[in-house]
């Protein structure tokens, strides 16, 4: 499959990776075969990552959670700058995102979930401040997510547009 | 006699032969249903974009709405001028050979209105809008119309054109890409037309809304042809590409003679067209460039889909080029075009278009617009197909 018909694919799942590779290919123009076997040369690149489900857990009563974003200052080491921290931060499993920022007063920006606010203040007391190069941390709770990985999470209107129109 | 009956004689005989939108009754139908899926609708599915939207609502609060010139602002007839030229190598100049007009609804009776005298005919290249019919009447003339068939791709041949040229003939209006078939014409499919044009010296009123919805290859003008920028009056818009159909902004470029003629109608008709949107219309020229190109990827990626469905569950159809309409054939069901819409809606909620509103030669298909989401194409395919299945 050329450059260009890949790229439209990645799209494709992008938007819904529920899509199935016979619908994938109708679209695009590709046999099926084609769209699978591309589908799985991508996951062994690693170019494809994961299939996610993108969730608006606000809509699940049951499942209370919070997100926090975690401004970290941190003192670089010698020949593994901020990756050794980065790394070992990672390793959390209620770390959700971890990033090397520039033109902040911090160094790594961290987004955490827990299922409650105390459960991310004693995760930031006990576990990322603790750690050795870590200086300071300044959390943000997020209170409502409008947008996230490019999709709007409110209501959309519904199409407006007339039934039948010349 | 009642007074209903007084008024209705006041209006002009030719008001009164204009027949109603063969639309309207199934419109009417379709909109009383719960649970319709539509594949009706001739707009864009996309809400205009942002960054127009925003362009302006910041005109609005930086105080722009005044009148702007009859002509249209200037920098957006610049930014047309550098579009076309770019995109479809066509060029007019900003001061004397655009105008920018209320959608290119506009556009079209005032090109009509400023070249006829009654009793003109105007070839009409069918399946076609369903407005050029009255359009052309209201402006006195009397539209002649030219087939095209499926077979053929909906393409004009040289043989249809020349042999409905009569002594009275003045002009040639089309849409390529056209609504409602989807078929498109190549700059050497334009160039077997154009001895036929020159030789009779028709106008030539080239409806190019749908240019930037073509697929796998670029739109062609036939103004970009030798010989024919100065017999062709170009007429476009934001509508389709941009998704901007509420906006109202169109444009129409000619030679400027031609342009004069059809200032005088708009400036003591329309004025000038809305200032609010024009200033979203130059937004999107000047930077919309990329929202376009996601959008048409989106139909293109449709289109595959539904004629790739409408031939596996049993309807012939040619793979448009254009457009965002598929328009297959139902002949094989032996119904005709309006039964065929008349029953999928009735008993699948589905709907499509009786493709001979637009004229005799869509008898025997329907249109089926693909601007509307996957997931509702696909269950209208799935619905489709049940109806298929108990036809057959």
């Amino acid at each position: 499959m050329d450059r260009l018909k890949q790229r439209e694919l990645l799209h494709l799942l992008e938007e819904d990776s529920r899509m199935s590779a016979e619908q994938i290919g109708k679209m695009i123009g590709e046999p099926t075969e084609v769209v699978e076997q591309t589908i799985a040369a991508l996951e062994a690149e690693k170019v494809i990552v994961k299939y996610p489900a993108l969730v608006n857990w606000e809509r699940v009563d049951d499942h209370p959670y919070v997100n926090a974003m975690i401004d970290v200052k941190v003192t670089p080491k010698r020949d593994v700058g901020f990756d050794e921290v980065a790394e070992r931060i990672c390793r959390f499993p209620e770390v959700k995102a971890v990033y090397l920022m520039s033109g902040a007063s911090y160094d790594l920006s961290i987004i955490l979930e827990g299922k409650t606010m105390k459960e991310v203040a004693t995760f930031v007391s006990q576990k990322l401040s603790t750690l050795d190069s870590v200086v300071s941390t300044a959390t943000h709770f997020i209170l409502k997510r409008y947008k996230h990985d490019g999709v709007e999470l409110e209501d959309r209107d519904e199409d407006h547009r007339m039934v039948v129109t010349p | 006699m009642s007074t209903q009956v007084k008024v209705k004689n006041r209006l002009s005989s030719t008001v009164q032969s204009l027949k109603p939108s063969g639309i309207r009754r199934f419109f009417d139908l379709a909109a009383s249903m719960e649970g319709v899926i539509s594949l009706g609708v001739g707009e864009p599915d996309f809400v205009t974009p942002w960054r127009m939207r925003e362009a302006s609502i910041s005109s609005l609060e930086r105080g722009h709405t005044a009148y702007t010139s009859n002509a249209g602002m200037l920098p957006l007839r610049v930014e047309i001028q550098k579009y076309l030229e770019e995109r479809f190598s066509v060029s007019y100049h900003p001061e004397t050979e655009i105008l920018v007009t209320v959608g290119a609804s506009e556009a079209i009776d005032i090109a009509l209105r400023a070249i006829l005298d009654p009793g003109d005919e105007v070839l009409v290249v069918e399946p076609c809008y369903v407005s050029y019919e009255p359009v052309i009447r209201l402006a006195g003339g009397v539209p002649v119309f030219l087939k095209t068939t499926m077979e053929n791709q909906f393409k004009l041949t040289p043989q249809e054109l020349e042999t409905h040229i009569t002594e009275r003939t003045k002009a040639i209006i089309f849409c390529y890409p056209n609504n409602p078939t989807g078929g498109t014409m190549t700059a050497e499919e334009w160039k077997t037309l154009l001895p036929i044009i020159e030789k009779h010296d028709l106008m030539v009123i080239s409806d190019e809304i749908y240019a930037e919805l073509t697929y796998g290859r670029m739109h062609d003008s036939i103004a970009a042809l030798p010989g024919m920028k100065d017999r062709t009056i170009l007429i476009s818009g934001f509508s389709k590409a941009f998704a901007m159909t509420g906006w109202r902004l169109g444009y129409v470029c000619a030679s400027p003679d031609l342009l004069a003629g059809m200032l005088k109608i708009h400036q003591y008709t329309m004025l000038c067209a809305p200032t609010m949107a024009q200033m979203a219309a130059l937004e999107a020229l000047r930077h919309g460039r990329s929202d376009m190109e996601r959008m048409i990827e989106s139909y293109r990626q449709r289109r595959n889909y539904v004629v790739d469905g409408f031939r596996h569950i049993g309807l012939t159809c040619h793979e448009p080029d254009g457009a965002f309409y598929a328009f297959p054939s139902v002949a094989s069901t032996g119904l005709s075009s309006a039964e065929f819409a008349e029953k999928l809606l009735m008993e699948e909620k589905v709907a499509v278009v009786p493709g001979d509103v637009f004229g005799e030669s869509g008898k025997g298909h329907i249109r089926c617009s693909y601007a509307t989401s996957m997931e509702q194409l696909k269950k209208a395919l799935e619905r489709m197909e049940r109806l298929m299945g108990r036809l057959s």
